[in-house]
């Protein structure tokens, strides 16, 4: 269904030009639900607004690549094209529930836009529609809340709205931009499950972004890993996490926040920080915090290779040297606590 | 809102006896014996003294200010000592002219300013955008009185197209009406369309890029209807916050158009009694500029809170 091949954006800022997204390709097949993930300031965002042309231009240029939906091509499309596929056949939710709806606005008028401008209803019956989405995301009493205004929500429920108005013309494609980022731990689990519904209920195929894999593991079916504009490894959800080929992935999973044997949560983070994406490291970029490198890292970038069947990682170490890395890593471990 | 606006309501009164203290003090702490400069340098000073005590000026200030105020809360405004006219009276005899002037100005601003700032706001992305950048900074760099007496001399006497002088009421009706008051108005109105339009201009571009218009555009709604829309209601709130200082603006700015063009308003009256030294008129007319100011802000800040559910909800 849509299809990313070598896709760069570009973001031309007085301070030098952004190389965002740096080549980046892969594939998603209707129904299916993909995570994107990657620390914050890895291009995520860009990428994900570039699938329905959404970067503000400028400064955003798309210099390289196509991003084919049904086999046309997103960045060709013209104005008028590129309105019905937004919200139509691609909708997207974004980060922050709270700034993320017109704060002047009813929340009814803005449920009622996402339906009106793609389907010739009369108020009454856009009404009704407007309704039912919201009885759909699960918010108690929706006739009335049509009328109250964005700041009369909590931000759970407003994420709720958003997804409601993302819903509204019956998308084929759902992208999610971290939708859970700025909701406590609860109400993520809540959003997280709602998505899962809609996914089961209506087979829309859902992108979801995040910094966090804990949050794409029991919905993605397959994740790309992205680091600095590219993705570094991309497999399906297992391969991701049991059969790790890439020491960013790795680092990333060991910064997932879990409850240890003492009961007390705690969070690994990477050391050091993402790369300036204006001017990247030489060879690999995650060279400078990659606990692995080693000299020819300074001077290759490893491009994505095969690792297993949909499975490949962008790094100079095969499988099985990586495989002893961290089989080293766990026997040292095992020395340190013995 | 019902509750904001009657506590709204009820903060007028304070702003409204400071305000008159204020104006009281103001003239009677003028340096100058009001009888002796009323009545000449040659009055005898029995005269003098026969209108201090008509006048009431023999009193303690404060005595004279509760006399005053009480008159005041009657809607007494006193009497003129010039014509013997009530100020009331003479108020209300030129508030025709100002307010149509005002009115008029009012309605120059919003119908120039407006699709001017979302003119600019849309072009942005296009190759006339720096065109609008430096005209901007054009228009900050023109002194308005200096366009103003272009103004005056280009339609006024070069062309003579508009009269330079003089107004006719409504009453005798619209044509002669507006036919005098549409140079002097928009002569008034040029100084604020720049503020105004600047403002909103601002306010716009600052919402063009918010969150809430992402989910529009996500949405598939044409850019058009996200700038009139979305962007064009957010911005009106900030611009409604200089809406008040935009109308004292004007207030203050009627005072010298209405010399200039001598059209027999509130402000020629207060220049008048200031040259008469009639004193009772100018406290009654400063008085009434402040209570209009007062009552103008009043409805901007209702306004505001109407713009805003944010205030509205509180
Ligand atoms: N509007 C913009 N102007 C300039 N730089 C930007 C802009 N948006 C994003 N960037 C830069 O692009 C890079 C990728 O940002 P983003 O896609 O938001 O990352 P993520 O979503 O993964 O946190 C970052 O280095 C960020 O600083
Ligand atoms: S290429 Fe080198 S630096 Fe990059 S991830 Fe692999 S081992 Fe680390
Ligand atoms: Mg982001």
């Amino acid at each position: 269904m849509l299809e990313v091949n070598n896709l760069h954006v570009h973001l031309d800022t007085p301070a030098g030009l952004v190389k965002a997204v740096d080549g980046v390709s892969f594939r998603l097949e209707s129904g299916q639900t993909i995570g994107i993930v990657g620390e914050s300031g890895s291009g995520k965002s860009v990428l994900a607004h570039s699938l329905t042309k959404l970067n503000p231009e400028p400064p955003a240029t798309y210099p390289k690549g196509e991003i084919l939906f049904e086999g046309e091509n997103i960045l060709k499309m013209d104005k008028k094209r590129l309105r019905n596929l937004r919200g139509k056949e691609i909708a997207m939710i974004f980060q922050d529930p709270m700034s993320s709806l017109n704060p002047v606005f009813k929340i009814g008028r803005q449920l009622m836009e996402a339906i009106q401008t793609h389907q010739k209803l009369s108020k009454k019956e856009a009404r009704q529609k407007a309704i039912e989405l919201l009885i759909d995301v699960g918010i108690p009493d929706p006739e009335r809340r049509m009328q109250d205004y964005p700041h009369q929500f909590s931000g759970g429920m407003r994420q709720r709205v958003l997804i409601a108005i993302a819903l509204a013309a019956r998308p084929k494609l759902l992208i999610a931009d971290e939708p859970t980022t700025a909701l406590d731990v609860t109400i993520q689990a809540q959003i997280i499950e709602l998505l899962k519904s809609i996914q089961k209920k209506y087979g829309t195929a859902i992108i979801m972004i995040t910094h966090d894999l804990g949050v794409v593991a029991n919905l993605a079916d397959r994740i790309l890993v992205m680091y600095a504009g590219k993705i570094v490894e991309s497999g399906s959800t297992a391969d991701i996490f049991y059969d790790t080929a890439m020491p960013y992935t790795w680092s990333l999973l060991r910064s997932i926040p879990r409850l240890d044997a003492a009961g007390s949560e705690r969070l690994l983070h990477i050391e050091g920080h993402p790369p300036n994406l204006i001017h990247p490291p030489k060879g690999c970029n995650f060279h400078p915090r990659c606990p692995f490198a080693r000299d020819a890292c300074l001077q290759t970038d490893p491009p994505l290779a095969e690792r297993g069947t949909n499975h490949s990682a962008a790094c100079i170490l095969s499988k099985p040297e990586f495989d002893k890395e961290k089989q080293a890593v766990a026997e040292w471990k095992g020395v340190l606590l013995s | 809102m019902l509750n904001y606006t009657i506590r709204r309501l009820l903060s007028v009164i304070p702003v409204m006896l400071v305000v008159s203290i204020i104006v009281f003090l103001l003239v009677h702490l003028t340096p100058g014996n009001p009888a002796f400069i009323i009545l000449g340098e040659d009055a005898s000073p029995e005269a003098i003294a026969k209108l201090e005590e008509q006048l009431g000026l023999n009193e303690p200030l404060y005595i004279q200010f509760f006399d005053w105020i009480k008159q005041v809360i009657t809607g007494d405004l006193g009497t003129s000592v010039y014509s013997a006219q009530p100020v009331t009276e003479l108020i209300f005899g030129n508030f025709g002219p100002t307010i149509s002037l005002m009115v008029l100005s009012l309605l120059f601003i919003l119908v120039i300013s407006i699709p001017l700032a979302i003119l600019i706001v849309s072009l942005r992305k296009t190759i006339l955008d720096p065109l609008f950048t430096n005209a901007s900074l054009l228009g900050v760099s023109i002194p308005e009185f200096w366009l103003a007496i272009l103004l005056v001399l280009g339609f006024g006497v070069t062309f003579p197209i508009f009269p330079v002088a003089g107004y006719m009421p409504l009453a005798e009706g619209f044509g002669p009406w507006i036919y005098h008051l549409l140079l002097p108005a928009f002569v008034l109105a040029l100084v604020e369309i720049g503020i105004i339009a600047r403002m909103l201009r601002d306010s716009m571009l600052d919402s063009v890029n918010q969150d809430y218009t992402k989910t529009a555009r996500a949405k598939g709604v044409r850019e058009r209807d996200v700038l009139m829309k979305h962007v064009f209601a957010n911005a009106l709130i900030p611009t409604t916050t200089v809406l008040g200082a935009t109308v004292a603006g004007l207030l203050g700015g009627t005072v010298i158009i209405e010399t200039l063009f001598t059209i027999p308003g509130i402000g020629q009256l207060l220049i008048d009694s200031i040259h008469r030294r009639d004193y009772p008129v100018i406290q009654g007319v400063v008085l009434f500029i402040a209570a209009i100011y007062v009552l103008v802000n009043l409805i901007v800040d209702l306004l505001y809170a109407f713009l805003d559910p944010r205030i509205r909800y509180d």
